[in-house]
């Protein structure tokens, strides 16, 4: 393992910002932790790269303790979240900046950061002003930078945070390219679930310091830890249950459940796209409460009329129903998820 | 990357941050308590111990002396007074320069920027030249104010226009004028909303710029020396005749003392009103709030605040400059070089020497003091010891210059420490008074440098000295080059304690004016005149270059 954490724990005042925190990053894998603001995601950027003290706990480097190692000799590489750039340098001076720290000579220095600028799409920038650069521009810069003195490690904190959206989707994907390529190690953190799924090998989902979920995008995406995970996943249809055999009671009738779920009371979720909008007679009674277009599709809030939570339902944009109108509702087991 | 070779060493480094800091502080503390804490505890012993024993009872004899109590009342109404009067003149000057736009701008803000670098003694002198005995008003008028209250006010308004101009009109113009518009929009007239949204805003500014004033006017020295005559004696003024005239070291101690406490109140309302004022406002660039005059109203206003820095600030200035020319041939320069005159050992033109090197040497002790104390207080998790010590290092600029030549006096004249002999003994207090104009123009430049642009270069394998130096350095380079011009504009204006410790054959330029200004003849006031006048132009020039140099908000001052 190239990074390990260990029972990291910091703790500001009385309060726990990371509880016991165990990590472990593989050499060419990119992780993106994911989390509400809050949830302790800087924090852990923060202390793997030394600019954190831990309070108890231990992070590993290439499996060596790093208690007592200051943050520039770790070598990893932080890319911050308003990206810091230095204004006074101009963008090669940024650039060169960690190679002179590493002693690299001038000519090491120029065809590096020729060679960067090249790699993050700004060729020939090296002379310009950080203060004229676009946000897009800056954020290749501090990528740039980071990545010059090659870090074993590389750390992102909200790497597309402050982009428009446009941007911040095509950046993805050129991150995502660029460290296949280079075969980087990446660390990054983010609260867009979008953005973490895109970019990352693998996911960790955490929750007032304490990690609720890790595995593949694919894994956390189809079944999420617990309500929490869900509910910042941006599912919504997630409502208490009894679960014998293959049925749900639930809130809003039996429900259909895949084989071998777990038996009990537990919590269920419904996605979207497993909510069916049949004839008003048949099934859940609901009137629409709602309708917001999703450009593939149409969300269509439900409110079942014996009083049940409200439900949402995904709908091909020809057959959405309108608001007021009344509608009912089946369930398909294959879109139903019985969490932890 | 190979790290792993430096680990081990690494690891022994780690803890020794906060060992750091306190050997920033080594010096800083060092200094102030050989060169501050010292000679006042020597004040305190004098005025208080007598045979080896403390008595209490001398502070009681002192201050019911009706003559004493005479001088504390002076001293405290006249600086009342000339608070209220500075407030009084400046207050639409603040607001001019704060929100209008008008031609010349720039120069006019540097121009009455000048008189608070002026020595004490060229502003004595300028007024003299101006209102009293033969001065301008007397050839024309008949009218002499240096037998009044007024001339010593006027001066003070003189001296402090600046201080409100920077305070609060630095502020003003920094509100954000959409604060007003959100108030009008919701109903208020235009006096409701300046009154509710405005003035709350500034209030904790006009204060600290109130008390400031009220800090400089309550420990006066040099002015009220040359203006008041025998009849006006301020704290400062009776310490130093107590000492070189009636030779009555106890009275003078005491006093030190009263002035200390008194002066150590005044810091501390001070302090409080400076942490208010650090209450989060809405601050934009100023240089989009200000705007054309527009109707008679605000012409008329432009129109008077520019008379009042014409006759208030540029035209004592200007006599002062014809006086001394005011003889055929520059007959008062040339008299500078002769060395027959009897005031002195030496030429009076070597004073100029004297005091270009003694304000150097002041200089570079006073930017490395006051650099060291700034870097190791601009951490943000500094404790309550390093806390207490920033308001330490503000205390010798209230705790005024005589407190300082009258400690240093009394102290540092005998083992173990025997200065008297040194000519390094004037500059180390001229920094002592400088120190705190550079701490007040590093701290906040050297805040502003954000902490995570000195961790984003840890991260990229700078070391904490190595990040200190190529991140906070370049950005504060301009700050220190500042700091120094202040230091050097102190220094060489610094009266209130040179006068006490200064060799009679190596007198500095305001110490030189003083002297010549204390003998009779045309020659010598001419002389004086024109020692001043040279002083003058040196500090004007200093400033001019600062004033190019300094950023948009560089420090308090």
């Amino acid at each position: 393992m190239l990074l390990g954490l260990e029972k990291a724990t910091v703790r500001f005042g009385g309060r726990a910002v990371l509880d016991g925190v165990d990590l472990s990053v593989a050499e060419h894998e990119v992780v993106c932790v994911l989390g509400p603001s809050g949830s302790g995601k800087s924090t852990l950027l923060r202390v793997v790269a030394g600019l954190q003290p831990l309070d108890s706990g231990r992070v590993l480097l290439d499996g060596r303790d790093q208690a007592g190692v200051p943050a520039h000799q770790r070598g990893v590489g932080l890319m911050f979240q308003d990206h810091q750039l230095f204004p006074q340098r101009d963008v090669g001076g940024n650039v060169a900046f960690g190679l002179r720290m590493h002693g690299a000579s001038r000519g090491e220095q120029e065809s590096r950061v020729r060679e960067l600028l090249d790699l993050v799409g700004l060729p020939g920038a090296a002379r310009r002003a950080v203060a004229a650069l676009s946000g897009g521009e800056q954020q290749r810069v501090a990528l740039a930078r980071a990545l010059a003195p090659r870090p074993r490690l590389l750390m992102l904190d909200e790497p597309l945070g402050q982009l428009d959206r446009s941007l911040r989707e095509r950046l993805v994907v050129e991150l995502r390219e660029l460290f296949g390529r280079l075969g980087t190690t990446v660390l990054a953190v983010t609260h867009d679930q979008g953005e973490a799924f895109a970019l990352a090998d693998r996911v960790v989902v955490m929750r007032d310091g304490r990690i609720a979920q890790s595995g593949t995008p694919l894994q956390v995406w189809q079944r999420p830890a617990d309500e929490f995970v869900a509910r910042f996943l941006g599912f919504d249809n997630v409502v208490d249950a009894t679960v014998s055999g293959q049925i749900a009671d639930t809130a809003w009738g039996k429900l259909p459940v895949p084989e071998g779920a777990a038996q009990g009371p537990g919590t269920v979720l419904v996605r979207p796209a497993g909510v069916r909008l049949v004839a008003a007679d048949a099934g859940l009674r609901c009137t629409v409460a709602a309708r917001t277009f999703k450009g593939t599709h149409v969300a269509v809030h439900l409110q079942p009329v014996d009083g049940a939570p409200r439900l949402e339902a995904a709908c091909a944009l020809r057959e959405a129903p309108e608001v007021g109108e009344t509608v009912g509702v089946e369930f398909d087991a294959a879109e139903i998820v019985v969490l932890g | 990357m190979d790290v792993s070779r430096t680990e081990v060493a690494a690891r022994r480094r780690f803890k020794r941050g906060g060992a750091a800091r306190l050997g920033l502080l080594a010096l800083p503390v060092a200094f102030f308590a050989i060169f501050f804490a010292y000679p006042v505890a020597a004040i305190v012993g004098r005025g208080l111990k007598a045979d080896g024993t403390w008595q209490f009872g001398r502070l009681v004899d002192v201050l019911t002396q009706s003559d004493i109590r005479h001088v504390l009342w002076f001293t405290t109404w006249q600086a009342l007074a000339s608070t209220a009067l500075t407030l009084l003149i400046a207050l639409p000057g603040a607001y001019v320069f704060a929100r209008f736009d008008f031609p010349g701008k720039q120069v006019l803000r540097a121009v009455v920027t000048v008189p608070f670098v002026l020595p004490t003694v060229v502003v004595g002198t300028a007024f003299l030249a101006l209102v009293g005995r033969g001065g301008l008003l007397d050839e024309l008028w008949g009218v002499r104010l240096d037998t009044t209250v007024w001339a010593i006010l006027f001066a003070h308004v003189f001296f402090n226009y600046a201080v409100v101009v920077r305070t609060v009109g630095g502020l003003w113009a920094q509100l954000d004028p959409r604060q007003e518009e959100a108030a009008r929009m919701l109903g208020a007239s235009r006096l409701t909303a300046w009154r509710t949204v405005t003035l709350p805003a500034l209030a904790p500014a006009v204060a600290a710029a109130a008390l400031m004033v009220f800090l400089f006017t309550f420990t006066s020295f040099g002015v009220v020396q040359i203006l008041g005559g025998p009849t006006f004696s301020t704290l400062e003024v009776e310490i130093y005749r107590q000492t070189t005239e009636v030779f009555d070291l106890t009275t003078a101690a005491v006093l030190t003392m009263v002035q200390f406490m008194a002066v150590g109140a005044v810091l501390a309302v001070h302090a409080w009103t400076v942490r208010r004022r650090e209450t989060a406002l809405r601050l934009v660039d100023a240089s989009v709030t200000a705007r054309r005059p527009r109707g008679a109203g605000q012409r008329a206003l432009l129109a008077g605040v520019l008379v009042t820095v014409a006759v208030l600030l540029l035209l004592p200035l200007a006599v002062l400059v014809q006086r001394s020319l005011d003889a055929p041939g520059f007959a008062y320069y040339r008299a500078l070089t002769s060395d027959d005159g009897g005031t002195f050992l030496v030429p009076p033109i070597d004073a100029i020497g004297n005091s270009l090197s003694y304000a150097v040497v002041a200089t570079a002790i006073a930017v490395l003091v006051g650099g060291l104390a700034a870097v190791a207080l601009t951490r943000r998790d500094a404790g309550r010891f390093v806390r207490g010590f920033d308001a330490l290092l503000m205390l010798p600029l209230g705790v005024s210059a005589v407190t300082v030549g009258f400690g240093f006096l009394i102290a540092l004249d005998e083992p173990p420490l025997d200065l008297r002999a040194s000519w390094i003994l004037v500059p180390l207090a001229q920094a002592l008074v400088g120190v705190p104009f550079v701490v007040r123009t590093m701290l906040p430049v050297l805040r502003a440098v954000d902490v995570r642009l000195r961790e984003a270069a840890a991260v990229l394998g700078a070391s904490p000295w190595r990040a200190w130096r190529e991140v906070d350095l370049p950005m504060v380079r301009r700050a220190l080059l500042v700091a120094a011009g202040f230091a050097f504009a102190v220094s060489l204006g610094e009266f209130g304690a040179t006068v006490f410790i200064a060799r009679p054959d190596n007198p500095t330029l305001p110490v030189a004016v003083a002297r010549l200004l204390g003998r009779p003849g045309d020659l010598n006031y001419g002389q004086a005149m024109a020692l001043s006048t040279i002083l003058m132009v040196v500090c004007a020039v200093a400033l001019l270059v600062l004033e190019r140099l300094r950023t948009d908000r560089t420090g308090e001052f």
